[in-house]
């Protein structure tokens, strides 16, 4: 127990990291992951096929790969950055497709008729989406994209994988310093990601109550 | 009659508009392609003898074949066991008793709650080193898997028996069946067939979350394809390789899940059923959101009303 108590910082600001990355990784998808839903929806064939080819490529890709492709190969191509931008873009990249498939559900559900309306009272595709289509979605799919979010939580574990000193780094390193306490240091541990995700499952529960639309 | 309700047929000025967008994303598309193409074309990643090991030297294939088996025999393994504990926890929560009831669902919830990367390292770390048992690479991961998918599983097999009719359950009492009886003789092997589709899908999580055993040494298709890396320092195209492997793969998994979920729509009606999608989507927030997901069209009338005549 004592290992954790003298750790307390480390663990504190690897921690820190973790939620960073899950920060920047829920931001990025949401956006990526609702154009990307809108293209699979547009009039333009182009738009539909390259939103279309993107999710059934992601989707099937595990995350360490999406990680150490964007580690090993974006340098290649001129972008040169830290550990840390790198397993962000891979976790946004990843996660954004499976947003992308909850919103295209949410578009899906919504009435018939709203889009009909837009239609007839002259609104264009954009104007479409953006004003009538989306807001309307996505307050739908509400809970899904929860457990995504939940999901790229301890989806960050992975960034261990490409260098990034989060949460699970941290931990294999106390317990590899501190052999004899270190189911102490996996519970804390767990207790801790255990509380992360409540904490979001019951944010989300929060938001959904103001927010959801249920169809 | 347009396709989709968010466009109109296309008139001629919109056809002109659609096709000016179509051609500038095309080209857009394509200038950010050839953008990273040339870069890749001067740092030498076009060049043939980093291509060429994949085809040339047999010793590459070999290798990735035998990575490729190691994760298809840890994703086998991790498959087995998780069914069988998932279907123990579902049991479990679906019990009379509490007793059976909260410590299931007590462990369930936990499970979900962790990361698989932090399982995998309890037992390849803190076993070892607080009980003294050295565990295998290839235990610790499916352990790990074993243990996160077993509740997921869990959790998909508990939405299946929610999803069942309720008269299945009264009336497997009415004809004096005991609980365990009718869980096993009527409710299970429903639910099962009701989420195959779901349980295809989770197979595909499976094989990818596999490949987190690469962090502890085991020496799957990811881990095998670093040791290629070093070799021939050609990471990007072994990557990509590993990747088209697995998106093979998995889509083959994927379109196998869709081809048994419209049998099961085709034959047993549009009745609450676990769509392929329902794992990702609705499953992780609990039964319930994955019943509504899947039960949306309950048809209206006393069960087996739209049912073909079944044997």
């Amino acid at each position: 127990m004592e290992a954790v108590i003298q750790n307390v910082d480390v663990l504190a600001s690897a921690f820190w990291v973790t939620l960073q990355l899950a920060l920047i990784g829920a931001v990025g998808a949401l956006v990526v992951g609702t154009l990307i839903a809108s293209m699979r929806v547009s009039p333009v064939p182009p738009l539909r096929w390259f939103g279309a080819a993107y999710v059934q490529i992601v989707r099937n890709t595990p995350l360490t790969v999406v990680l150490f492709m964007a580690a090993f190969g974006l340098p290649e191509v001129g972008v040169v950055v830290s550990f840390f931008s790198f397993a962000a873009i891979g976790l946004t990249v990843y996660t954004a497709a499976f947003v992308a498939e909850a919103v295209r559900s949410g578009i899906n559900a919504v009435p018939v008729g709203q889009a009909e309306a837009a239609r007839s009272i002259g609104l264009t595709f954009p104007q479409t989406m953006g004003l009538v289509i989306l807001p309307q979605a996505i307050r739908s799919v509400i809970p899904p994209l929860g457990s995504i979010m939940i999901a790229l939580l301890k989806n960050t574990s992975v960034a261990a994988a490409v260098g990034v000193a989060e949460a699970m780094q941290t931990t294999a390193g106390l317990a590899n310093r501190f052999g004899n306490q270190v189911l102490e240091i996996f519970a804390i541990v767990g207790l801790i990601y255990a509380a992360l995700a409540l904490t979001l499952s019951f944010l989300f529960r929060l938001v959904e109550r103001r927010l959801a639309v249920s169809r | 009659m347009s396709d989709s309700v968010l466009y109109d047929v296309a008139g001629p000025r919109t056809r002109r508009r659609t096709a000016v967008w179509g051609a500038a994303a095309t080209v857009a598309l394509l200038a950010l392609v050839a953008l990273g193409a040339t870069r890749l074309a001067d740092n030498g990643q076009f060049d043939a003898e980093k291509w060429s090991p994949f085809v040339e030297i047999p010793r590459v294939r070999e290798i990735l074949a035998e990575g490729l088996l190691a994760t298809l025999q840890a994703a086998a393994y991790a498959l087995v066991f998780a069914l069988v504990l998932g279907t123990l926890l579902a049991v479990g929560r679906l019990s009379t008793h509490w007793w059976l009831r909260w410590p299931a669902g007590l462990v369930v919830e936990i499970l979900r709650a962790l990361p698989l990367l932090l399982l995998i390292f309890f037992f390849f770390l803190a076993f070892p080193l607080a009980f003294g048992i050295n565990v295998a690479p290839l235990w610790s991961l499916v352990l790990g898997l074993t243990l996160y998918n077993g509740a997921v599983i869990a959790e998909i097999i508990r939405a299946g028996v929610l999803a069942l009719p309720r008269g299945q359950r009264e009336a497997a009492a009415a004809i004096g069946l005991r609980d365990s009886q009718v869980m096993r003789l009527v409710l299970l092997p429903q639910a099962f067939r009701v989420m195959l589709p779901a349980l295809i899908s989770q197979l595909v999580v499976l094989l990818k979350d596999s490949t987190l055993g690469f962090l502890i040494g085991y020496r799957d298709l990811l881990e095998v394809s670093g040791v290629i890396r070093q070799q021939l320092d050609n990471p990007i195209q072994t990557y990509l390789i590993v990747a088209a492997i697995f998106i093979l793969v998995n889509s083959a998994l994927s379109w196998l899940a869709h081809r048994v979920e419209a049998r099961q729509r085709r034959k047993y009606g549009v009745r609450a059923r676990l769509g392929v999608d329902d794992v990702e989507t609705g499953l992780q927030q609990g039964a319930a959101a994955a019943v509504a997901a899947g039960a949306t069209a309950r048809p209206v009338g006393p069960p087996g009303a739209t049912d073909e005549p079944r044997a």
